[in-house]
């Protein structure tokens, strides 16, 4: 089987997508001829010509607006916004457009099309290339968002993303796509090649969405996670030495609560992790539906490790990062009797 | 997806993308590019209806001739002080751009951006200007604060995020800001800065004050919704502003067609609005001082706003994180007609008997030497790399003006992490 990062796996799923349905529609800035700054969408507009892949205005608002109508005609927009932190002028229509049309219209027009963004820090980037605004997103009614944490996932996931009937918002992990992270920085990047996950299968596949994974059993305590902080969290756990079950949650929105709640019940302990700030941060959003649910399996209270109330500051990088030290930490809350 | 199926008689539509004349590989050649003669074009009064200046904006304001001589109604007629002034700002410019893009790629902080080939029209602008007007400038017009004797030590203690950085490490390298000076803070997300130099040119109107604004914007982020909503609010209360297009024909990877520029000039744009249009040659020094000093001078005097292309080439990558070879000919850069504006200015002030080699070889080693200087001075302070966690407290403030509560519990959190 191929052994792929993350960047040639996506790529690979634009490909099998393109090939399979000619209304699949890739656009974004320097996505064309270039194939994005990521080179995610590199040899598209090659194999599949310019009216398929192409460059678009830097408009966020315009990609996602021309994505809607295109979506109105029966095309599959599958768009790239560069950077999540440039959502920002997309975001009306997405909120506003592209989530309610299933629901104000009851169903005449739908939006089936994903907009996927790279998303998260750890990579010098400062505020404007570091931001991780899922929740900015979980929060609207109508939007699917998916984030995933390996180059097996995120091929399988953008393939459902793309045959999905609904609007998915789709962030992609920058820190890892050429390898996962442990979370100590000054440590050298490990490949994918050297890592799980990353045997890619040719062709068609996909990875349900709502489902999350179980990437590691455990019984001392339930950790639920998802993108970069996967791997940042399972190292953390096994440096602790802890018997931790790790759930991936690869899909926010619709979220799989079955397997949460069944992991909970049977751990008695959960440990939220994410990338993202603290306030309102999906994180507060899993800790009340834990805590409705499993109230009673509960031995202590949920904790959350997320990144801090402040923007991204450019050189305090590892600072906001929450990484091994912070998530040790709250590990000693959780694990408290 | 099912097409009409009762007109099949009409010819199949087809999409039009846009693609640059030449790719890698191919031997670029602008021999066919029209570019008008220096001299050329008209100026009128600069009071005068926004419609008089509609031949201008398909037009090219020159007035550096190929022989360097400064021609037609357009020359500034500047002081030789003043343009060896701009001259000394550029060069400047150029080596401290060299400086920091070294460096970066030695490890020393994680990011740069240069100006190569567009130096001419920050330093030109500036002189243009009043050192009291205001500036919301893009991560390009570093030649704003040079020509405004911003010290050379602060812009490289912001670029490596160090002790003697005023913004606390915050901001990503070149991302300025400088109240004093008149220089907004740079922001990463593109645009939105154009319409805030017309609020900010508005807010001048409403308290009857003389300064005004200028604001920046590249050729590619004209694609943004901010562009129309700064032209609209520019026009409907005639802000005295200035809008200035650097029209460096990329943006990132896509040739300025993916921004429009195929169907019409970017300087155009003006006349739909109402605004008082220029389209001027960037890379001339004299040319970019002609025009700035019009539309200033319409500004100040309650005739309106003025919107101004830059016509230049980004002679470079578009940043430390890439490598134009990828998308463009190496040698477009040569190829590019309207030539090196420091070269230009240099040949200008030879011509004018006012510079020779000698005084020009003396001006590079003295500012090699200063920019050196400062560099030195100012990785004293630290670079980013070898950043440790000190003043790490430091990241929590100015969140709020007063740090509530779950903020001041984070940094004691922050504080203890390491324990
Ligand atoms: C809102 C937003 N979208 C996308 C980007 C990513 N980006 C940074 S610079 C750039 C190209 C800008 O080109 P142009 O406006 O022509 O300015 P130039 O770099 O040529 O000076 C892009 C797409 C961004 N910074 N902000
Ligand atoms: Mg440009």
């Amino acid at each position: 089987m191929p052994v792929m990062n993350m960047i040639q796996a996506l790529n690979d799923a634009h490909k099998v997508a393109m090939r399979a349905d000619e209304d699949v529609v890739v656009f974004g800035e320097d996505a064309g001829y270039f194939g994005g700054v990521f080179r995610v969408t590199e040899g598209l507009q090659k194999e599949f010509g310019k009216s398929r892949a192409f460059d678009a205005p830097i408009s966020e608002n315009g990609i996602a607006a021309t994505a809607v109508g295109m979506a109105a005609y029966g095309l599959k927009p599958l768009i790239e916004i560069q950077f999540a932190d440039y959502i920002y002028p997309a975001y009306d229509q997405i909120v506003s457009e592209v989530a309610k049309m299933r629901y104000r219209t009851a169903g005449e027009w739908t939006m089936p099309m994903v907009i996927r963004s790279p998303y998260g820090g750890g990579i010098y980037g400062g505020q404007t290339h570091s931001q991780s605004p899922e929740s900015l997103f979980t929060h609207v009614a109508g939007l699917k968002v998916v984030v995933p944490s390996n180059p097996y996932d995120a091929k399988g996931l953008l393939l459902a993303a793309v045959e999905d009937p609904d609007p998915v918002i789709f962030f992609e992990p920058k820190r890892i796509y050429n390898g996962p992270f442990s979370g100590h920085h000054d440590q050298p990047v490990v490949p994918w090649s050297k890592a799980g996950n990353s045997e890619v299968p040719e062709g068609h596949y996909t990875v349900p969405l709502g489902k999350a994974k179980v990437v590691r059993e455990g019984e001392a305590l339930t950790v639920l996670t998802y993108g970069t902080m996967v791997h940042v969290a399972a190292a953390a756990m096994e440096e602790a030495d802890v018997d931790a079950e790790i759930v991936d949650l690869r899909t926010l929105v619709p979220l799989d609560i079955e397997t949460i709640e069944a992991s909970v019940k049977k751990t008695g302990r959960c440990l939220i992790v994410h990338e993202a700030p603290r306030t309102s941060g999906f994180g507060a959003e899993l800790s009340a539906l834990v805590t409705e649910r499993c109230f009673y399996h509960l031995e202590a209270p949920v904790e959350r490790v997320t990144g801090w109330d402040t923007p991204y500051p450019h050189a305090y990088e590892w600072t906001y990062f929450p990484g091994p030290a912070r998530i040790k930490n709250a590990l000693k809350k959780v694990m408290a009797d | 997806m099912a097409r009409s199926e009762t007109r099949t008689n009409r010819p199949a539509l087809k999409l039009h993308v846009p693609e640059p004349p030449y790719r890698p590989g191919d031997t670029p050649d602008y021999s066919h590019v029209q570019v008008p003669a220096a001299g050329e074009a008209p100026r009128p009064d600069s009071a005068c209806d926004d419609k008089e200046t509609i031949p201008l904006t398909t037009h090219l304001v020159r007035v550096l001739d190929d022989d360097g001589r400064a021609v037609g109604p357009w020359d500034p007629k500047l002081d030789v002080e003043v343009l060896k002034k701009i001259y000394r700002d550029m060069v400047t410019v150029r080596i401290f751009d060299d400086r920091m893009y070294r460096a970066q790629r030695q490890g020393k902080t994680s990011f740069y951006m240069k100006c190569t080939g567009e130096e001419a029209i920050a330093t030109s602008a500036a002189a243009a200007m009043d050192a009291e007007d205001i500036h919301f400038p893009t991560y390009r017009q570093q030649g704003l604060l040079v020509s405004r004797g911003y010290p050379l030590v602060k812009m490289m203690c912001q670029i490596y995020s160090n002790a003697g950085d005023h913004m606390k490490g915050r901001q990503l390298p070149i991302m300025y800001s400088d109240k004093e000076k008149g220089f907004f803070s740079i922001s990463g997300n593109l645009a939105t800065q154009f319409p805030q130099a017309v609020g900010w040119a508005m807010a001048s109107a409403i308290k009857g004050d003389s300064r005004i604004a200028m604001g920046w914007i590249g050729d590619g982020a004209t694609a943004e919704g901010d562009f129309h909503a700064a032209m609209t609010f520019a026009s409907v209360y005639q802000a005295p502003v200035i809008l200035a297009c650097v029209n460096n024909q990329w943006a990132i990877s896509s040739f300025s067609g993916i921004a429009g520029a195929e169907q019409a000039t970017f300087a155009s744009r003006a006349v739909g609005y109402g605004i008082a249009g220029l389209r001027v040659d960037g890379n001339d020094v004299l040319a970019v001082y002609a025009a700035v000093r019009w539309a200033a001078e319409r500004a100040r005097s309650n005739n309106g706003p003025t919107f101004i292309e830059f016509f230049t080439y980004r002679a470079e990558g578009h940043s430390t994180s890439d490598d134009p070879t990828g998308y463009r000919p190496k040698e477009e850069s040569q190829a590019w007609p309207l030539g090196d504006p420091i070269l230009r200015l240099k040949q200008h002030l030879v011509r004018l008997g006012a510079w020779d080699e000698e005084q020009d070889k003396a001006l590079e080693e003295e500012l090699s030497a200063t920019v050196r200087a400062a560099q030195k001075e100012a990785e004293k302070l630290g670079v980013l790399s070898d950043q440790g966690d000190e003043g790490k407290e430091s990241m929590f403030e100015d969140v709020y003006a007063d740090m509530p509560w779950h903020i001041a519990e984070q940094r004691e959190a922050a504080l203890k992490e390491g324990e």
